[in-house]
């Protein structure tokens, strides 16, 4: 059950940190802890710069969810970019096509309950994640 | 000459005395902003280029050359506005209280030819709209201009190296460390340690409010540069939180020297410098380890 829904518009850099706020604002709405909320923050923002650098931006759907009793925030990140050609190797540690750590795509799925990429080349990118408030 | 810049060569004194008067009367008139012989003069200036520009012929493109010396001066009073702290009500205010200034002097003039007055008032209006268009985009211009220079001066300001000791430099991060804040905070920190000759660096992390692998990226970036010099880098104040996503995200910091406040880290600081700081027993002098 959606709960509360709200979309972003991510162009440049400057939209970054409002859209970070933002998510803050619904993990403490929802009574997120403190770790919780920092490791959906930092999801976020890997996510959010993925689709600066790759995609020259898209858009972010924000919501809050209900599951059987539990509450949490689901993102989804639409891109309309280049696409990735090899998802499981966009997954794997280490790998990057940019000049990063590679850590962004796979450090992501690990801070956060759910994550789920779709991707086509030349059509672009959605990510969604979940995080439940408990973190479990 | 066409009708409309007939009226308005014409009519200018009256035009520019209702014009005045609708702007006096205006209950948001700004005189604490701009006194009035000032607003004269400029409505003036804007109203005898107005006056020129139409005479041209011209009455619908704005872009056109003749129409320069008219947006110049409107960009001009948008901008000075913007800069003086003028709301955009009030700005946009300026040009639509011209335009009813010269509503009301046409319809003075042409209420037996209902057909004439409606077209030419058509034609002055759509003009003016785009004149008013014009104001609103400078405006907006001259705020983001006083926007990009505050952040130039935040970004100077947020940086700043502290020399806490003879040799060791403290260098506390507060917000988003970006590419471009990276930039600034290397320059500043390589340039310190030149200067004074510091063989550590501590740099505080307490105010960043999240490390995403960026974010982390920038720091090795800053502490193996540091390195190079010569000079050893602890980065301090990782809270409890960013140490767990820094590990979940899998970043390896391993071979840097982290603290989890600035005090421990001056403690090491010191250590590697031979410096020792104890309480003394007149209880005079520094006490920092109680």
């Amino acid at each position: 059950m959606i709960l509360s829904k709200d979309t972003m518009q991510i162009v440049h850099e400057q939209n970054v940190v409002p859209f970070r706020n933002r998510v803050k604002e619904l993990a403490t709405k929802i009574g997120m802890s403190l770790v919780n909320q920092t490791k959906l923050i930092t999801a976020a923002s890997e996510l959010v710069r993925n689709m600066l650098k790759y995609a020259n931006g898209g858009k972010i759907l924000l919501e809050i969810i209900s599951n059987n009793g539990r509450t949490g925030v689901r993102l989804t990140f639409m891109d309309e970019g280049p696409g990735i050609a090899d998802v499981q190797q966009a997954m794997r540690d280490g790998f990057s096509t940019g000049k990063s750590l590679g850590l962004g795509l796979p450090g992501a799925k690990r801070l956060v309950n759910e994550f789920d990429i779709k991707s086509k080349p030349g059509e672009g990118t959605t990510v969604t994640i979940t995080h439940w408030k408990n973190g479990r | 000459m066409n009708n409309t810049a007939q009226l308005l060569q014409n009519n200018k004194k009256r035009i520019l005395e209702i014009w005045m008067q609708n702007q006096l009367d205006d209950e948001a008139l700004r005189d604490d902003l701009i006194s009035n012989e000032e607003l004269r003069r400029q409505s003036e200036e804007l109203l005898s280029s107005l006056a020129s520009a139409t005479a041209s012929g011209n009455v619908e493109n704005i872009y056109a050359p003749e129409y320069e010396p008219v947006t110049e001066i409107l960009t001009d009073i948008s901008i000075t506005r913007a800069r003086q702290g003028f709301s955009p009500r009030e700005t946009g205010m300026y040009v639509l209280s011209l335009k009813q200034a010269i509503s009301q002097v046409m319809e003075n003039k042409l209420s037996d030819k209902p057909e004439q007055l409606y077209k030419e008032l058509n034609t002055m209006h759509r003009l003016l709209d785009n004149l008013s268009m014009v104001t609103f985009d400078t405006f907006i211009k001259g705020r983001e201009e006083v926007i990009l220079r505050q952040n130039d001066e935040i970004s100077e300001i947020s940086t700043p190296v502290i020399r806490v000791w003879e040799g060791i430099l403290a260098l506390p991060i507060i917000g988003t460390l970006d590419s471009a804040r990276t930039q600034i905070v290397m320059e500043n920190l390589l340039q310190e340690i030149v200067n004074t000759g510091s063989s550590i660096a501590i740099l505080d992390i307490s105010g960043v409010p999240a490390v995403d692998s960026l974010v982390a990226q920038h720091l090795i970036k800053t502490v193996s540069a540091t390195r190079l010099m010569g000079a050893e880098c602890i980065i301090s104040g990782i809270r409890a939180e960013i140490a767990q996503t820094i590990v979940h995200l899998g970043i390896d910091l391993s071979n840097i020297k982290t603290k989890a406040s600035l005090a421990s880290a001056l403690q090491v600081a010191f250590a590697m410098r031979g410096v020792e700081v104890r309480k003394s027993n007149k209880n005079t002098g520094l006490n920092l380890l109680r």
